[in-house]
């Protein structure tokens, strides 16, 4: 039997050496730790150095232990470096530390005006049912912003458009009138005069009107109008595509409700309301307390509008409709006053 | 239009609210804009019978009235002059709010002494009940009204006030607008009596007509009544007139303008004893002619406008205005009452050119069916006959060459699904339509004869009648439905493609796009004119100076935006517009050219703790253009330019194949000052985006593989004479065939340096397609370059 106190005190070392090596919280102490166990006159060595003393069977005993606890305390010690090197670099890390509260470096950032945005908005809605954009020139003859609609000179009805004629005499005995134009609706004849159907387009761009501005109004605004012309083309056809669009812009819960009104270039005529989404029609600043929100004007396209651009109306049917891309922003931003699109105030347009 | 509701129950039952009511009409198109109640306050006050009137112990203007309002009776202080025994007046009792005359504010009636007498009441007048603006005397009721009555009862009302579309002149009349609420109903509508006696002789023996204008008076009709007694019409006629808001006048008058609301058919009434020979002429005016007018205006006419003249002179504006001379007065006995359908247009020019505006021109101008005037006339004749007795002539005048032989549209009934999208029934469609006053007959399984009523004058097509159908129906009871004809080919724009790609190329440089008025002052456009070769189009009738002509250039306002913004505290401000300019042309509409500008200003980065980063100047407006020029794959070059408007020395053309395209610079600092703009330079670019479209690349640009081997760099430092510019440096080293690239890294003014030259360092990416480069063969290229540098150039190398 080997003397129980080698065992013994081999088990000993190997406690208070890994006890030792817990509280080490350098490499120097590590490496004293190291000297002091492991080291030529550590504790572990010489205990070893002993074991020649011990019959032959006890040496083979205690060697085999001798080693696994040397082993073991090397092990310990490889973990126990590692452990602080990393516990190092991340200290020496936090120390390259920054306030990240400060702001971040500015960047110059610039932004579409509100109503390009808007713009690109409802064409896309438009244009991913088939339409195609076309734009007319915002200097008009008024055969093309009238006469052509189905609005005749001395007609009461061009009392609704108060309009900007430019002074301009014509040269030609023709009698030209020129005018700055009131919508955009003068494009479906220049459309239908230079294309056969089927036409499916939309038209954005400037109009003026001889009007006081004020929080709604403004004598300089865009316009949207659609024109959809072919064979089987009828009002249920109208009502859908505005759906497409209510829902597109104003999200898909929006109802739609027509009410008859008069244009003279289309039959029947009517005005769009979508359901108030701000209240969901139950009644609100926003609505009016009606519930519903007026946003376009619609109808079939007038067999005289037809007739007069050389396409049958027995043959084809159309229906055209027009919007104010400003109102739509209103709604849709939460914009007060019309006035503020134009004037550039950067306070507005920084914020939108 | 106001349409008290108690005189529109005349005529058509109204079983819905008044709000409801309002709803549907706006609806079917008649808007409604607002809904108000005549009499929602008169809370205590009542219809009383004025049984006593006293003189007041105390006061000599003041009088003691005693009311009796069937219950009771009471005695207050009165001092309208107008009180008499007998009367029945409006009596409030107290408690009641009445509007204060003094400060048109409500006050709670409470009792008060007056002169030593206790007054517990007050006798109204029209102002105190907010009626109208009568506060001379106390209103007096209709000696039929019912005593003891609470006031709400007899005569309040609702007013529903309509905006009438300029189709439908029908709606501006309460039959027109019963024949709606009929529809809306399923109600009938009742026509009011007509009906008169007539005695000879005959109006053709007493009176002559000529119509010698038959292509502006497409109709005139009139009828005689002698021996009327003229006097005020009965209180339920002044009521009506008044509440939809005009002045009753005499019984005369009055009863015209009351079937004019009626039948929306404007009536006139001479005292036919004024008219020279007993004649009337319906011609157009002689230049010259002239005319007092009802209103004490002195007209003077062009031989365009239709007149009204008896054997000699004109008496009336067609349509428009009657004349004061042959108007019906108290002293009138006879009465030739017109009714007569003119030609619109005529009317409307004839209204414009003498600047007046009447009930009468409205609905003339508004197109109104010629079956219409007789009508109305009948109706008229009968209601004086009645009001202001008299005897009628037998018969009426009537010349009518403007009879239409187009009262019936033939409605083809599949017709209706290919507009509507939806088929209607034959009984749907008759129920709808008969409702409405058309008379239908069937003429085959698919095609009915429609007759348009005499008061509707928008319906000639087919169409009308759809629409007559689907508003009545409702709109809601069409399908949605997606359009499922053929998808036209797309149509490129390319002009519309470039204008939003540069706002986005411009947005991502960092600037603030804005969109300005496209009309402006002239003075906005001052700065330009040095530049700009046209003359702008100016409005012929402007709204006032600041929008006045069209920009020939979009400087002007740019430069305004900046200048506001920076007055509103902005410190650095970076904004572009992208929009058209008007360039006159002979002969035809203006150039409408898409033009791109933009105006840099102060800081070039925000106030941060990151620190200053200097203030913006040329370099800036140039690296903006550079990367849209980039974005849009053109190869530029930069020269030095002049610009009337631009910093001489710090401006650039930009040119893309040797053509200008635009131009860049700072502003020149005395116009800067002139819009003051505080001292930091502005710098500015303008391009030409339709000249721009022409250059860009016909074909899509092509990706290139990454090179296979590798380059190097090499850095040069040069002392370059100082007028020797940059871009020929680059573009020399450039020149050389193993150069892939240059980049200028430094230039360098000052200490070091000899004066009149400058030290410019660069970057050179030399790069071979085929293999890697040696630096033996890169240092060759270098010394090959350095000698064509001192040769050309005549730099010499840094040390």
């Amino acid at each position: 039997m080997p003397k129980p106190s080698l065992l013994e005190q081999l088990n000993y070392i190997a406690k208070e050496a890994d006890s030792q090596l817990e509280s080490a919280a350098s490499e120097a102490d590590i490496e004293s730790w190291r000297v002091a166990y492991l080291g030529r006159q550590g504790r572990l060595t010489m205990l070893l150095r002993n074991l020649s003393s011990l019959p032959i069977d006890d040496r083979r005993v205690v060697g085999l232990e001798a080693n696994r606890v040397k082993k073991l305390l090397e092990e310990k010690l490889n973990g126990r470096q590692q452990a602080l090197k990393e516990a190092g670099y991340s200290r020496s890390l936090l120390e390259g530390g920054i306030d990240i509260t400060l702001p971040g470096r500015p960047m110059a950032i610039g932004r579409l005006h509100p109503t390009t945005r808007i713009l690109r908005e409802i064409l896309e809605a438009f244009t991913s049912m088939g339409f195609s954009v076309l734009e007319g020139p915002e200097v008009e003859w008024e055969h093309y912003n009238f006469d052509a609609l189905n609005i005749p000179s001395e007609h009461p009805a061009r009392d609704m458009w108060d309009t900007l004629w430019v002074d301009w005499a014509d040269p030609s005995s023709q009698e030209r009138n020129m005018l700055m134009r009131t919508h955009t609706s003068p494009m479906q004849a220049r459309v239908m005069e230079n294309n056969e159907p089927p036409i499916r387009v939309v038209v954005p761009g400037k109009c003026y009107r001889y009007e006081a501005s004020d929080a709604t109004h403004e004598w300089h605004f865009y316009q949207v109008e659609g024109l959809a012309v072919d064979t089987g083309i009828t009002f249920a056809d109208l009502k859908g595509t505005l759906y497409q669009f209510a829902k597109r812009i104003f999200g898909q819960d929006r109802q739609i409700r027509f009410r008859c009104d008069y244009f003279p270039f289309v039959e029947p005529g009517v005005d769009m309301s979508i359901d108030c989404f701000s209240c969901n029609g139950k009644g609100c600043r926003i609505c009016k307390e009606s519930g519903w929100i007026e946003i376009l004007g619609a109808g079939m396209v007038h067999p005289n509008v037809l007739q007069g651009v050389g396409y049958d109306p027995k043959k084809y049917t159309g229906f055209a409709f027009g919007m104010g891309p400003e109102r739509i922003a209103m709604l849709k931003y939460g914009i007060d006053d019309i006035r503020h699109f134009y004037t550039n105030d950067l306070r507005f347009l920084n914020q939108v | 239009m106001k349409i008290p509701l108690q005189w529109l129950k005349e005529y058509v039952d109204v079983t819905m609210t008044p709000i409801e009511l309002g709803q549907r009409l706006t609806m079917a198109g008649l808007e409604t804009s607002d809904v108000s109640f005549i009499g929602r306050e008169w809370d205590n006050i009542f219809v009383a019978h004025v049984d006593k009137v006293q003189a007041h112990p105390n006061a000599d203007r003041l009088r003691l009235a005693t009311v009796n309002l069937g219950q009771e009776t009471i005695t207050v202080v009165c001092g309208g002059p107008n009180l008499a025994q007998g009367q029945k007046v409006a009596f409030a009792k107290l408690g009641a709010k009445l509007k204060n005359p003094e400060s048109e504010k409500a006050q709670t009636l409470k009792a008060i002494k007056i002169r030593g007498f206790l007054s517990e009441g007050m006798v109204c007048s029209e102002r105190e009940l907010g009626l109208g603006e009568d506060a001379s005397g106390i209103l007096i009721l209709d000696e039929n009204a019912p005593t003891g009555t609470p006031l709400s009862e007899y005569l309040g009302d609702t007013i529903i006030v309509t905006e009438v579309t300029p189709n439908r002149p029908d709606w501006l009349s309460l039959l027109g607008v019963a024949y709606e609420v009929a529809a809306i109903n399923g109600a009938e509508v009742k026509i009011p009596r007509s009906s008169y006696n007539e005695e000879s002789p005959t109006i053709k023996q007493t009176c002559t007509l000529l119509n010698e204008a038959p292509d502006l008076a497409r109709r005139y009709t009139a009828s005689l009544i002698s021996g009327v007694t003229i006097g005020a019409s009965p209180q339920w006629m002044k009521d009506r007139l008044t509440k939809v808001g005009l002045r009753p006048i005499n019984n005369i008058v009055d009863i015209t303008n009351y079937v004019m609301l009626e039948y929306g058919q404007p009536l006139h009434a001479f005292d036919f004893d004024t008219l020279d020979k007993r004649t009337i002429l319906v011609r157009r005016a002689k230049n010259g002619e002239s005319l007092t007018t009802i209103d004490g205006i002195h007209r003077k006419f062009t031989n365009d406008m239709l007149v009204i003249a008896d054997g000699t002179k004109p008496v009336a504006v067609a349509g428009v205005m009657g004349g004061a001379a042959t108007e019906v007065s108290q002293s009138t006995t006879n009465v030739l009452l017109e009714s007569a359908n003119f030609k619109p247009e005529s009317i409307r020019r004839t209204s414009a050119s003498l600047e007046i505006k009447t009930e009468a021109s409205y609905r003339f101008e508004r197109n109104l069916n010629s079956e219409l005037a007789s009508a109305a006339l009948k109706r008229a004749t009968a209601l004086i006959q009645k009001l202001a007795g008299g005897t009628v002539s037998k018969g009426i005048l009537d010349s009518h060459p403007g009879k239409s032989d187009k009262s019936t549209v033939i409605l083809e009934i599949n017709r209706i699904k290919k507009v509507l999208g939806v088929a209607l029934s034959t009984n749907q469609i008759k129920k709808v339509l008969t409702s409405l006053g058309f008379n239908i007959t069937l003429i085959d399984q698919n095609s009915i004869s429609v007759r348009i009523p005499y008061w509707r004058s928008d319906i000639s097509i087919e169409e009308d009648l759809i629409e007559e159908l689907a508003r009545t129906t409702g709109y809601e009871r069409i399908p949605a439905t997606f359009l499922a004809t053929s998808i036209p080919q797309h149509q490129k724009q390319p002009e519309r493609e470039l204008r939003e790609k540069a706002k986005d190329l411009l947005v991502s440089a960092g600037l603030q796009e804005i969109i300005s008025y496209s009309i402006t002052a002239e003075r906005n456009l001052d700065l330009t004119k040095k530049v700009e070769q046209t003359k702008p189009l100016r409005l012929r009738n402007p709204m006032s100076p600041e929008q006045e002509f069209l920009r020939t250039s979009l400087r002007g306002s740019l430069l305004a935006t900046l200048e506001m913004n920076q007055r509103y505290g902005q410190d650095r401000i970076g904004i572009f517009e992208v929009g058209r300019v008007y360039l006159r042309r002979k002969d035809d509409l203006p150039e409408e050219r898409d033009m791109a500008v933009g105006a840099l200003w102060g800081g070039r980065a925000p106030l941060s703790w990151v620190g200053e980063q200097g203030k913006v100047d040329f370099f800036d407006a140039k690296g903006v253009v550079e990367s849209f020029m980039s974005g849009l794959e053109l190869e530029v070059e930069y020269v030095a330019g002049e610009d009337p408007n631009f910093h001489p020395g710090r401006t650039a053309y930009v040119k893309i194949n040797e053509v200008t395209t635009g131009v860049i610079g700072e502003l020149r600092p005395d116009i800067q000052e002139e819009l003051s703009i505080p001292g930091e330079p502005v710098a500015l670019f303008e391009l030409n985006l339709a000249t721009i479209l022409q250059h860009l690349p016909k074909e899509t640009s092509r990706f290139e593989s990454i090179p296979r081997f590798p380059g190097s760099y090499r850095d040069l430092s040069l002392l370059a004479d100082f007028h020797v510019p940059a871009a020929r440096l680059e573009s020399l080293i450039k020149d050389h065939e193993l150069v892939n690239d240059v980049t200028i890294f430094d230039v360098y003014v000052g200490s070091g340096v000899p004066e009149g030259k400058r030290s410019i360092a660069l970057r050179i990416h030399f790069k071979s397609p085929h293999r890697t480069l040696t630096s033996k063969v890169i240092s060759d290229a270098e010394g090959e370059i350095m000698n064509r540098l001192v040769k050309e150039v005549g730099v010499e190398l840094r040390s």
